[in-house]
């Protein structure tokens, strides 16, 4: 009989050990020669993260419950929605966890820019061709279904632990529903109302920026707010390397079975994707009710 | 053909949508109708050889059923659609020799669009859609919104400014479709379908305020539509398009007193002749050098008159016949009763079949079968 047929055949157990270990020591290499490089590359990014983080938490806290309820009214023009931030970041406050929510909230704030940054205009390059979609899709697709703790690894190697790599990871975890969503948004304008557009002589960037963009914000904004769901998510595994907040008293009360811990920085995650969620998506409503066809 | 006044030339041309047009040309020269090429090469012949001019000032309608290339047709004036063969001249410039920018400068100044479901911008405001094209021109912002409110206000929306597209009825949203066109002052107004959408009423409402407007603007208009009652309310000249091919161009009482073949005659078949036929197309003109009789004036009918008043007016007036003078009280000819009577049961020319015409009532979605039908025996 023909061995393979009976058994699985598999590479042999040293030459695979020899592929990880090239695998391995290639990347370690890459990580020594470029890691300053790159670290310094991102250092301007750490600094505004730290300097936000240190305003949110210098800042007393009637000042930022304030200002977090100004920005809900302002997004989405309900004043039960702005007393109801108010109230809920009160209570977080009153539970003693004012300090781990301001860290976190800092860094999911400053990763959600980064992901509109990058998110928005790669979307708008998927939507301008279909090739680029094709070759962008599955990308995202295994960005978000890659483990997450298979891409900390790397991030870790090369920046150690701390804010940097902690921003990076939740950065890869959450920009693709920003970039699905501007694609899609994008595509999904009427064409009839492009053509129109293209009647009346108007140029590339105009029928982006007059036409386009505006019509597929309620998508994007649905994109931003899943975005910023799924930083959130990310925030217990972020501080598995070192990002301080809300996640540090969760890992540490599952290591340490206190419930009550668990719970209460678990309440107060929800009670910020809340926010976040009511903001954006009043928002998201709000443009769009001005537009139906 | 090309006289100096036409305003748009369109010149043998060709549009097959596919995947590799030029491969498949050659059949369609030699013949090959829209069927053939679609089964034998998967290509969609969406226009033959079209030869069209529209004068300056005219408003030339494209009349067709759906499918038969008329949308197509007038999104070549401003290249919205690459043609594959032939030119489209606009004063005299062949459109698809333009590059971006003069394409975009073409499309600014000398060539705006109406269409069938209005695509307006929906995020933008009645004022903010009336001023895109002045914006576009690069007009400055206080003169750009005096202009246009000086066109909202013409279509009769003043007050609408604000309001968005989705806040208005159909009949005001093309209104301000229209505006957002005319804004630009354009000499050219495609409009595709430009009425369809809308209701009986409401659409009779924009044919009128689209006559009155032409009446003082003179744009020259490529018109599209599927209805005849409207071609003939609003064209000068009506182009009769099938399978991508004009079967006949000529004015309303060419299109309805001598129709080029059976198609055209059963689009016809169904339309109220009487409000249709004018006198001066029927009428015994008036021999050369005949002693003008001074005509009774009350007894005249006007030759531009359609046959259902004027058969009143001969009726209530003499009772048999009577003169028929032009636009200065010349008399050009004569009119009787029996005459009028013949041409309403569609008795001209080809007469034995009148009687058919005048028992069947059935929409124009029959006509396009019947030719159909009745070609073989023909051949």
């Amino acid at each position: 009989m023909i061995p393979w047929l009976q058994e699985f055949p598999t590479l042999d157990e040293a030459a695979l050990r020899a592929l990880k270990k090239a695998f391995d020591s290639g990347y370690r290499t890459f990580s020594r020669t470029y890691g300053d490089s790159i670290e310094g590359f991102f250092d301007p990014l750490l600094y505004f993260l730290i300097w936000f983080e240190r305003l949110l938490l210098a800042a007393p806290w009637w000042l930022v419950i304030l200002v977090v309820a100004a920005v809900c009214y302002v997004a989405g023009r309900s004043r039960r929605l702005a007393v109801g931030v108010a109230v809920a970041l009160f209570l977080i406050g009153y539970l003693g966890m004012w300090e781990d929510t301001m860290r976190t909230l800092a860094i999911i704030f400053v990763s959600t820019l980064i992901a509109i940054a990058i998110g928005i205009p790669v979307g708008i390059w998927m939507s301008r061709s279909d090739r680029v979609q094709a070759f962008i899709t599955p990308i995202l697709d295994i960005m978000q279904t890659m483990p997450i703790f298979v891409y900390l690894i790397p991030v870790v190697m090369l920046f150690g632990l701390g804010k940097i790599p902690g921003l990076i990871a939740v950065v890869i975890y959450a920009v693709p529903p920003v970039i699905r969503l501007t694609n899609l948004g994008i595509r999904l304008v009427d064409k009839e109302v492009l053509e129109a557009a293209d009647a009346f002589g108007t140029d590339t960037w105009r029928r982006l920026f007059d036409i386009q963009m505006p019509l597929a914000l309620p998508n994007i904004m649905a994109g931003v707010n899943q975005t910023i769901m799924m930083a959130l998510s990310m925030v217990v595994i972020a501080s598995m390397i070192g990002v301080k907040g809300l996640g540090q008293p969760v890992l540490q009360a599952v290591t340490n079975q206190y419930f009550a811990l668990g719970l209460f920085n678990g309440a107060a995650v929800v009670a910020l994707a809340i926010v976040f969620d009511r903001i954006t998506q009043s928002y998201g409503r709000r443009i769009q009710s001005g537009r139906q066809n | 053909m090309a006289t100096d006044s036409s305003h748009i030339e369109i010149r043998s041309l060709y549009k097959v949508f596919g995947d590799d047009p030029d491969s498949v040309m050659p059949y369609v020269r030699e013949g090959m109708d829209k069927q053939e090429l679609l089964e034998a090469h998967g290509h969609v012949l969406a226009l033959r050889d079209i030869d069209l001019a529209v004068e300056t000032g005219s408003i030339q309608v494209v009349m067709g059923l759906s499918g038969c290339g008329k949308s197509t047709l007038v999104r070549h004036v401003n290249r919205l659609i690459e043609p594959t063969e032939g030119s489209v001249e606009v004063d005299g410039q062949d459109v698809r020799t333009l590059d971006r920018t003069a394409l975009q400068d073409l499309r600014r100044h000398k060539v705006s669009m109406v269409f069938q479901h209005f695509a307006l911008f929906p995020h933008r405001t009645v004022l903010e859609n009336v001023r895109y094209g002045l914006q576009m021109q690069g007009v400055a912002r206080p003169e750009c919104d005096e202009r246009a409110q000086r066109w909202i206000d013409r279509v009769a929306l003043t007050g609408y400014e604000g309001s968005y597209p989705h806040e208005l009825s159909g009949g005001m949203q093309q209104r301000v479709g229209l505006a957002r066109a005319l804004a630009t002052e354009a000499e050219i107004l495609l409009m595709d379908e430009a009425f369809s959408a809308l209701d009986p009423l409401i659409r009779a409402d924009m044919q009128t305020l689209l006559l009155e407007l032409q009446r003082e603007l003179h744009r020259t208009i490529l018109f599209v539509t599927h209805d005849l009652d409207e071609a003939i309310t609003i064209g000068d000249r009506i182009a009769i398009l099938r399978d991508g091919v004009v079967v006949q161009n000529g004015d309303s009482q060419e299109i309805v007193l001598q129709p080029s073949d059976d198609y055209i005659s059963n689009f016809t078949r169904n339309i109220n002749r009487g409000r249709v036929i004018q006198v001066g197309s029927i009428m015994e003109p008036a021999e050369d050098g005949a002693p003008a009789a001074e005509p009774d004036p009350d007894a005249c009918v006007p030759s531009d008159m359609v046959l259902e008043e004027a058969l009143s007016l001969v009726v209530d007036s003499s009772g048999e016949e009577a003169p028929v003078v032009d636009m200065d009280g010349r008399t050009v000819g004569a009119i009787s009763v029996e005459r009028m009577v013949h041409a309403l049961a569609g008795d001209t020319g080809n007469g034995e079949d009148a009687e058919a015409t005048g028992e069947t009532a059935d929409d124009t979605a029959a006509a396009q079968e019947e030719p159909a039908k009745q070609k073989p025996s023909k051949d």
